[in-house]
């Protein structure tokens, strides 16, 4: 039984590690382009940004004031349970959001769209997202949280199959151009690619793509992880870099998933993690161990499963 | 790269012959401030809860991640730009009402801005780095001086009057004549746009749009 009081705590925990820890990945990621920048601004970019990660561990202080907005994926294990349920769950990360915005602190970004009243905690309606997947032998649950900015670097278009891989490729460039000009994506960044499923689910699949797969790693699907591969040149040969100066650090790495989609369309979306690319990831036994770790694992043989069993 | 460091307020005789590109790091009191300020001062016509003229001339668009603490007072974790050109058709009336000569915050403003709104005053933009130097430039705040309508704006939007010391890096994005590190760069990458594009099919279904050319900028 995974207590409620643990979920509360690894749900604060991993707020403070996702704000303040740069994952490992990432930085070596952005720390492997580096050679390759040869403009002197864009350089400049990517050694202040290599500082403010040391600055922020060295500080504990986060590495970004835009804590973007701070969320939760919640990956249950099929044996796994939760003392009060997942009402009792959903309540304790909704208390772990308003304590981290106090004690990290959090930027309290949320606010009602409308009357843009803000409850100073990054609690209130819909906020803070706890979305769910489930995972088959397993009696853990992992709490992965993920804090991204939302205004800039995204981007939906229904394609059709008639279009092809060079439809995709021009919107690619398109939202990479569009958005990279001034850096307002705050690249270089994961790129996330979704490519089918229903719009939403395509939106989805390609926010979850660049948040929840980390630098370095392919889709299983050989043919998909060429064009994983052949987005991030193309993206890192337009010739710009950091914050739209003249350069080629654009894509730290390009990551698609995949949904059955419409036999009349080819919806595709794309979105930009940032330089700030903050996740954390805690796995809570039934024996009440916490393991902490940066990669969220989210993208499962189960979740990517074909067949009707 | 040439590093400069500025004392706030800054003067006009500070900023002459500061080249776009220059690191930039400040000391002394600015203030933030952002949509929600401006539509209060400007669009509602209320007054300021300071004197802003005597306080500082230096106006960061941002918000930083405050949290009240158990001495009444804040701790400012990191502080962080915001995209500024969302503020544009405030920036005339905001530069006379608070006669600032810095601008600093996230990814610049247009050409035009400048030539028609900074230039006249004797106005430049700072850009921060990255732009995610949160943690460099939280540390560069010593104090919070003071909060003003954080009732009425929330943590976010708040105007915050900050002392920093060593607070940086920023860039001069835009100097006194108007010239622009952005607006040069995007010509340069224009120029490469169109090979990137060549001998790839344009979709069956275009979209209306508000420009239909990629040398353009969509601010």
């Amino acid at each position: 039984m995974i207590k409620e009081v643990s979920i509360e705590q690894a749900g604060l925990e991993i707020m403070r590690r996702a704000a303040i820890d740069i994952p490992e990945d990432f930085r070596d990621g952005v720390k492997a382009m580096m050679p390759q920048e040869t403009n002197e601004l864009s350089q400049f970019v990517l050694k202040s940004m290599v500082e403010n990660w040391e600055a922020a561990e060295d500080d504990r202080r986060p590495m970004c004031a835009d804590t973007g907005l701070p969320r939760y994926f919640v990956k249950v294990g099929n044996e796994a349970s939760v003392e009060g349920g997942f009402i009792a769950l959903e309540r304790a990360l909704r208390r772990a959001t308003a304590t981290a915005t106090h004690e990290v602190p959090l930027r309290p970004n949320r606010v009602h769209p409308l009357t843009r009243a803000d409850n100073n905690n990054n609690v209130g309606i819909g906020a803070p997202e706890i979305d769910y997947s489930f995972e088959p032998n397993a009696d853990w649950i992992d709490i992965v949280t993920v804090h991204k900015g939302g205004l800039f670097g995204s981007d939906f278009r229904m394609l059709f199959p008639g279009d092809g891989i060079d439809g995709i490729k021009r919107f690619f460039l398109d939202v990479m151009i569009q958005f990279g000009r001034r850096g307002l994506a705050c690249q270089p960044a994961i790129v996330g690619v979704g490519i089918g499923g229903s719009k939403d689910v395509c939106m989805t699949l390609g926010k979850q793509a660049a948040c929840l797969r980390i630098v370095g790693n392919q889709n299983p699907d050989p043919q998909i992880a060429a064009l994983e591969r052949e987005l991030k040149d193309l993206g890192n040969n337009i010739g710009m870099g950091p914050m739209g100066f003249v350069g080629s650090s654009m894509v730290v790495d390009c990551n698609i998933e995949v949904g059955c989609t419409h036999t009349g369309g080819m919806p595709v979306s794309v979105h930009s993690f940032c330089l700030s690319s903050r996740r954390a990831v805690a796995r809570l036994h039934a024996s009440g161990e916490i393991e902490y770790r940066t990669d969220p694992a989210w993208f499962t043989d189960y979740m990517r499963r074909e067949g009707i069993e | 790269m040439k590093t400069v460091h500025l004392k706030m307020p800054v003067t006009t005789a500070d900023l002459q012959g500061l080249e776009i590109g220059t690191i930039i790091y400040l000391e002394g009191l600015l203030y933030t401030g952002r949509e929600g300020l401006y539509k209060r001062l400007i669009d509602e016509g209320i007054p300021p809860p300071l004197d802003l003229v005597a306080t500082t001339n230096v106006n960061f668009h941002c918000s930083p991640a405050a949290a009240s603490n158990d001495a009444g007072g804040f701790d400012v974790g990191a502080v962080t730009g915001t995209a500024s050109f969302r503020f544009s058709k405030w920036m005339s009336k905001w530069f006379e009402l608070s006669k600032c000569q810095m601008i600093i915050g996230k990814g610049g403003m247009s050409r035009e801005d400048y030539l028609q709104h900074f230039v006249p005053n004797n106005a430049v933009y700072l850009t921060t780095v990255g732009y995610g130097t949160g943690a460099l430039l939280g540390r560069g705040v010593k104090r919070v001086v003071d909060v003003h309508w954080l009732e009425e704006l929330g943590i976010a939007q708040a105007m915050w009057v900050l002392e920093v010391d060593n607070f940086g890096p920023f860039l001069l994005e835009s100097d006194l004549q108007g010239n622009s590190l952005f607006h040069n760069a995007g010509q340069t990458v224009n120029e490469g746009l169109d090979k990137l594009y060549d001998g790839l099919k344009k979709p069956a279904l275009g979209r209306y749009g508000e420009t239909t050319s990629r040398d353009d900028e969509v601010i």
